[in-house]
């Protein structure tokens, strides 16, 4: 019986991982999910501001076709269109899914959900719990997940790290191989089929919102054994973090969807405090530049305004700050709607947002590219499906505000049906299953085996440090050719001294080092993908801003950039962006948004 | 707040190589930089692993994710206190700063524990709403804005232990500890979730159960998300009693 033993594995514990567990166990078949973290402390909980869907509560008049719109308009229309529709015609029922999970959303006076204005767009549409939407949204799944981990259809393997597939001869996918992070053992998990939910790669960037665990290096490993990555180049720079020491904190964008506003003193070199300077000597520089979405423009704009305004040295006291004020808003107001992220403001540079404006500046944030996968969360792999950040399938080249949470949500319902589709139908391992398992072992644990042997004198922390600062200065909101080709240059040379590390550690149980080494490697291969994919795109398109081609090209670049893996560096192809819905027209946020013809 | 500004931070770690081998402490100095934070100081010593005395070592381990307290897993204790070390800032700690794991969880290697005794009281108290499926069903059940913020208090429950290491009673998973009690509250209070109230009120009715806080009041002290623990306890002990006196009637 094809079914009875069916067995489905999921890498991943964030909103998309644990979408599609619940829908798969729902569904009555076994789950292994696989975390290197305790799935409740996934990434997910990072986020902040909200979760978006046209539930037009609000008598705005809005639907779930302008939902679409402003997100292929956000995206710069490099978004394959039928899956974005589909996603913005589940949100609501995604969000009300959630409510009905017991997520403690924001309420109006009559006890529905409350919506809040985000990023590029002018309707409320965002449903939020506080500002930490992402932490609730994950604890609702994980709390559906644990009632079936209880009945036996999920078996969590927590501490537990994806190494690599195991593919047979004809390159399905059929099973993979993962290590125990205590005890460093590799272990094969055979199953029918596997989904990708590893979240995004932004630790490739060294500093970046992101949590510790988005190396992308399950995601990397699955592209060097054959999958496709789609629009690497494509990072979101979000525009307002807290730069720290170890990371960049996210200040969320629901801070200006509640009326936050961004500015500098119109006069460069005025050192008085912020609320010593008059109105009339503040540079609102997002409101005078785009009167009609003013400070709630979306990320890719407001961040290269930001970076603009810096670098002519207008940032506060001519640093790389401006300040992002709220102090207008009545404190009570801000304790309702935005509580938890004035708090981590507050806990981590000291100042009260509610009386002081805050100083910030843009950081790495997300990653539109992911794995190229089609309208079902197939990879280019059979019985490999993706979903969630590390798929590149919904937001095109720039994403907008409070559409991560739902295209999480969307990516693992969509990734679940068809899993268990392909499972079904699957052939089952015959006699020779056995031999497939243990070569994929054997190769891993060659890998280990070798990395803790070798003593040569460089240091991967420091491998990693270089590799983050490259990206950092020549791959994120300004890319000039030149500067991408040295920086590939880079990432050889680091990828050559990588083979001189030593990991340092001479007590193994529960080792950091070895696991991070690994993390490098794969992050080193991802790193070239988004690198050679910006310098080959010739034109400037949502995220991705070249100067000396400011304009977006649409005759030779409406197109997906897909890379392949091979032992000389990725291989580059295109192919053509579905844009049977609406047709591309010219992303202006200076004015309002021209009517959108269906064609 | 130091007076005069820093060159070095110094930082002892109170060590284990593994769960059957003795804890030791190990002594380390790093540069001082504003604005540092325990995972940076940690980070660097990661990088170099070279103690006080100038001798290699390996390096410390430790649990870290999100950095911005919302994850709760790099919960240690940090001069005599459990907090989680991403918001635990040197500016703001005396010297030498003591960092230990926490000390009611088994050690595993250096900082890290293991809390999955957490997660499976999670499992006791039902913690969850019982949905009928989760197929579309339209929204879920109006609710008030200030039942809404007493239960998003709870619901911000990270699961880092904080509240069971500060907690008198809690030895050994001899109980099932704050936490536990207020999701129950959590789950209680919601319009659907109150449909399985008899299910949670047991999971924190035996031996191991509710009785056995002694009104100590540290968990809501050591609480890092401010989640009112004692109201939740409160609350919950009143309801258990009820349920234990008349829960019978209803079958």
């Amino acid at each position: 019986m094809a079914s009875n033993g069916m067995k489905i594995a999921i890498v991943g514990g964030g909103l998309a991982g644990l979408a599609a567990a619940m829908k798969i166990a729902e569904a009555g078949h076994a789950v292994d999910l696989f975390s290197v973290v305790p799935v409740k402390r996934s990434h997910s909980v990072c986020a902040q501001g909200g979760i978006n869907g046209a539930v037009n509560t609000k008598g705005e008049g809005d639907s779930t076709w302008e939902h679409f719109d402003d997100t292929v308009y956000g995206g710069d229309f490099l978004a394959n269109q039928p899956p974005a529709k589909a996603m913005c015609e589940m949100a609501p029922a995604i969000i009300y899914l959630f409510d009905r999970m017991g997520v403690p959303f924001s309420r109006t006076n009559e006890g529905l959900l409350d919506f809040r204005r985000f990023g590029g767009t002018k309707h409320h549409r965002t449903a939020f719990a506080g500002a930490s939407t992402g932490q609730q949204l994950l604890y609702a799944l994980d709390e559906q997940v644990r009632r079936f981990e209880v009945e036996g259809k999920v078996k969590k393997y927590e501490h537990w790290e994806m190494m690599s597939l195991v593919l047979d001869d004809h390159q399905v996918c059929r099973g993979l191989i993962a290590m125990d992070l205590q005890t460093l053992e590799l272990k094969a998990f055979p199953a029918d089929a596997v989904i990708i939910a590893t979240g995004g790669p932004g630790l490739i960037f060294g500093k970046s919102t992101n949590s510790m665990v988005c190396t992308g290096s399950a995601v990397s490993a699955c592209y060097q054994q054959g999958a496709r990555y789609a629009n690497g180049e494509f990072i979101q720079v979000h525009p307002t973090s807290i730069p720290g020491e170890d990371k960049l904190r996210l200040m969320s964008e629901s801070a200006r969807g509640e009326g936050g506003r961004v500015w500098v003193p119109r006069n460069k070199g005025d050192v008085r405090s912020p609320s010593s300077i008059p109105e009339k000597e503040r540079l609102y520089f997002l409101e005078e530049k785009y009167p009609a979405y003013g400070n709630l423009v979306p990320r890719d704009i407001a961040t290269r305004e930001i970076f603009q305004v810096c670098l002519e040295g207008m940032g506060i006291g001519g640093q790389n700050q401006v300040y992002l004020d709220l102090t207008h808003i009545p404190a009570e107001t801000l304790d309702r709607k935005l509580g938890a992220i004035l708090e981590i403001y507050e806990m981590f540079v000291g100042d009260d947002p509610r009386h002081v404006p805050m100083r910030i500046f843009p950081g790495v944030h997300y990653s539109m590219g992911g794995l190229w996968v089609d309208f079902d969360q197939r990879t280019n792999i059979p019985g490999l499906l993706a979903a969630g950040e590390c798929d590149y399938s919904i937001h095109g080249a720039n994403r907008l505000g409070a559409n991560s949470l739902v295209s999480c949500v969307y990516g693992g319902f969509i990734a679940a049906p068809a899993a268990i589709e392909f499972a079904k139908n699957v052939q089952r391992n015959g006699a020779d299953g056995s031999r497939i398992y243990d070569q994929e072992l054997k190769l891993q644990q060659e890998i280990n085996d070798k990395l803790i042997k070798q003593s040569g004198n460089e240091n991967q922390y420091v491998l990693h440090q270089e590799m983050g600062k490259w990206m950092t200065d020549n791959v994120t909101v300004v890319r000039y050719n030149d500067r991408l080709k040295s920086t590939d240059d880079k990432l050889l040379e680091l990828m050559d001294r990588y083979k001189r590390i030593s990991i340092n550690d001479s007590n193994l149980w529960a080792t950091m080092a070895l696991p991070h080494a690994r993390h490098l490697a794969n992050m080193l291969e991802l790193a070239r993908v988004i690198t050679l994919g910006a310098l080959n795109r010739n034109e400037s398109r949502g995220a991705h801003f070249k100067p000396e081609f400011p304009e977006r090209d649409d005759e030779n670049f409406l197109k997906t950039t897909i890379a392949e893996y091979s032992g000389e560096g990725p291989v580059f192809s295109y192919e053509p962006v579905d844009i049977s819905l609406i047709k591309p027209r010219k992303r202006d946020y200076s004015k309002g948004k021209t009517e959108t013809a269906k064609v | 707040m130091p007076s005069h500004p820093r060159k070095t931070v110094e930082i002892h770690i109170h060590r284990r190589a593994n769960p059957d081998s003795p804890q030791y402490w190990e002594q380390f100095e790093i540069p001082y930089r504003p604005n540092l934070n325990i995972i940076s100081c940690l980070m660097e010593i990661q990088k170099n692993p070279v103690n006080k005395a100038g001798e290699r070592t390996t390096p410390p381990v430790w649990h870290m994710n999100c950095l911005e307290q919302v994850c709760g897993i790099c919960t240690m204790i940090i001069n005599g206190r459990a907090r989680q070390s991403c918001s635990a800032l040197v500016d703001n700690l005396d010297q030498p700063i003591k960092l230990e794991p926490m000390s009611k969880f088994p050690n595993i290697r250096d900082l890290i524990v293991d809390r999955s005794q957490m997660f499976d009281h999670l499992k006791r108290v039902h913690a969850w709403v019982e949905l009928d499926g989760t197929y579309d069903l339209g929204p879920g059940p109006r609710m008030d804005q200030d039942d809404v913020q007493e239960r998003y208090a709870y619901s911000r429950c990270m699961t880092c232990g904080c509240c069971l290491e500060a907690c008198p009673q809690y030895e050994g998973d001899n109980y099932i500890g704050p936490q536990a009690i207020a999701q129950v509250r959590l789950f209680n209070m919601h319009p659907s979730g109150v449909m399985n109230r008899s299910e949670r009120l047991e999971g924190i009715m035996g031996d191991d159960g509710i009785t056995n806080c002694g009104n100590a009041q540290n968990c809501v002290k050591a609480c890092p998300m401010n989640i009112p623990l004692t109201r939740a306890i409160y609350e919950e002990n009143r309801e258990t009693v009820l349920h234990g006196l008349l829960g019978w009637l209803k079958g």
